[in-house]
């Protein structure tokens, strides 16, 4: 019974996905044919990309003309003075307010600019509730309001077996306590890292979900927004900095059993080391960013090529909606397994990288053997 | 290039939101969950160990109670051997008392019988001596009336020492 509710559930939000997709993008051709050149094709690369970068406002549908979309505050601190206003000011990006306006092409193309007097543009300190900082707020309330309670269940139940959304929620944290955190980090020092594994890992898997249900307030390509992978793997990065023991930092900076002359007079070794430091959570970030974003730019391609089958033809759009909704669909479940993996990696990789700062000194004996 | 491009505000906001999260369930969430799984992990493997000790004890229990029972068994039947023996010892040395006590008396009726008998064998000895006595006496006091007597009794008794 459950199982069909969520199946259910799943492909209400799939149809209704493509029903929006299809809306925004016969709004936008609307759009271009009105105000723009009037022969300018529907573009699937700008409308994919509008959808999975932050924006000003929460665009919802468009319907007929008119756009319907949430306004999310803007924040702005510029030449020592604070300016808060609605996103709608900007009236869906076509027009300035107070000299400043969403920069529609160059570098800073989709942030707000002020203009100089001779053209270039001028990035304010932008502190706006976007799209995705407005998404994070919700899934991170969610976060904090589900485990607040699971934790509650936890106390209730205290030596018994877990009942409802705690025995679904325990198989993960067991996973990660168990798989993750003891697997990588061992025996004596898994405990510290725990919870911060666990906040990773589960904010990581719910951004993920919710970025997957395209209904307001969720869908938001959070964890595919390069910022919010540099925040998590900035926290990572942190984390190992503070609690990196001396063996850690004397294997970077004097790592042994490498011939003397790589470390002196050019530190060679030093540097490709701290290069390795740099790089570790580099790459967390690209990973995450890159595969989450990958997923959404796939879903949306084949819903694209509905109205680029549709351009030349009624009956070739329709016919290729077949195979699009077929392979979203798809791909929409293997999304769902993307979700999980993506937030297993990182929490995993994260967790190796922490059992490498915290790892005993090991070494004496391949010295010995050296000498 | 967009999509590469972080925006400023995103960063603060993510690092303001996730410091928080992290706080918040570092410090309200994480810590009654992991130690509630680790009590209940503890709980579980206390109990299995305490049913494998219970059952071990339960099987030497048993053992124990086989060995005692077997020991019981044993006990009877040698405290029943026991009895058996001291039965018969007692009937056999109450039999052979009595055999003796009976020779004894037997052996006392006899040595008495003799003694009487000797007794009245000697009183009849005494009582026929001296009737012969007495009448040897009287026939003496018949047949030596005269001295001629005398002399030919005398001569007889010499001439029967001599003889001797």
């Amino acid at each position: 019974m459950r199982f069909t509710k969520i199946a259910f559930i799943t492909t209400s939000f799939l149809l209704l996905f493509s029903l929006l997709s299809t809306q925004h993008i016969h709004a936008s051709e609307a759009g271009h044919d009105e105000h723009e050149a009037p022969t300018k094709a529907f573009k699937p690369g700008d409308m994919i990309i509008s959808h999975i970068v932050d924006s000003y406002e929460w665009h919802i549908a468009n319907i007929g003309h008119t756009h319907i979309s949430v306004p999310l505050p803007v924040i702005l601190y510029d030449k020592n003075q604070w300016h808060v206003f609605m996103s709608s000011k900007f009236k869906h990006g076509q027009e300035a307010y107070l000299g400043y306006e969403i920069a529609k092409e160059g570098a800073q193309k989709g942030k707000i600019v002020r203009f100089e007097a001779d053209g270039t543009a001028v990035l304010p300190y932008d502190f706006s509730i976007t799209k995705n900082v407005f998404a994070v707020f919700v899934s991170s309330f969610l976060l904090i309001v589900i485990f607040l309670s699971v934790a509650k269940s936890y106390r209730k139940t205290k030596k018994h077996a877990p009942k409802g959304f705690q025995s679904i929620a325990e198989v993960a944290i067991l996973f990660v306590r168990d798989e993750i955190a003891l697997a990588t980090i061992g025996k004596k020092h898994y405990e510290r890292f725990a919870p911060y594994l666990l906040t990773i890992f589960f904010f990581i898997f719910f951004n993920n979900l919710l970025g997957l249900i395209p209904v307001f307030p969720f869908g938001a390509n959070i964890t595919g927004n390069i910022a919010v992978t540099g925040v998590l793997s900035l926290f990572t990065f942190g984390m190992i900095l503070i609690s990196g023991n001396k063996n850690y930092w004397a294997h970077i900076f004097n790592t042994p059993g490498v011939p003397w002359w790589l470390k002196l007079p050019l530190p060679l070794m030093p540097i490709i080391e701290l290069v390795g430091v740099v790089t570790k959570p580099f790459v967390l970030m690209i990973r995450l960013f890159a595969n989450i974003t990958a997923g959404h730019i796939i879903i949306l391609g084949f819903i694209s090529l509905i109205f680029v089958f549709g351009k030349t033809s009624l009956a070739a759009g329709y016919g290729m909606s077949v195979l699009s909704i077929t392979m979203s669909v798809f791909l929409y479940f293997l999304e769902l397994l993307v979700a999980f993996i993506q937030a297993y990696v990182f929490t995993l990789l994260s967790s190796i990288f922490l059992g490498m700062a915290v790892e005993e000194h090991h070494h004496e004996e391949h010295e010995t053997h050296h000498s | 290039m967009e999509l590469v491009n972080p925006g400023l505000g995103l960063i603060f906001w993510m690092i303001v939101v996730f410091s928080a999260v992290l706080f918040i369930l570092k410090k309200f969430a994480w810590p009654s969950i992991l130690q509630s799984l680790k009590d209940r992990e503890q709980h579980i493997e206390e109990a299995l160990h305490l049913a494998d000790v219970t059952h071990e004890e339960m099987k030497k229990l048993k053992l124990d109670n086989e060995v005692l029972l077997k020991e019981a068994k044993e006990e009877r039947e040698a405290i029943m051997n026991e009895a058996r023996k001291i039965r018969e010892k007692l009937i056999e040395d109450a039999k052979q008392k009595a055999n003796a006590e009976a020779d004894r008396i037997v052996e006392s009726a006899r040595v008495q019988i003799e003694n009487e008998r000797k007794a009245a064998l000697m009183d009849i000895k005494n009582q026929i001596a001296d009737i012969s006595i007495e009448i040897a006496e009287k026939i003496l006091r018949e047949k030596l009336q005269t001295p001629k007597d005398h002399e030919q009794y005398i001569q007889r008794v010499i001439d029967s020492k001599q003889l001797n």
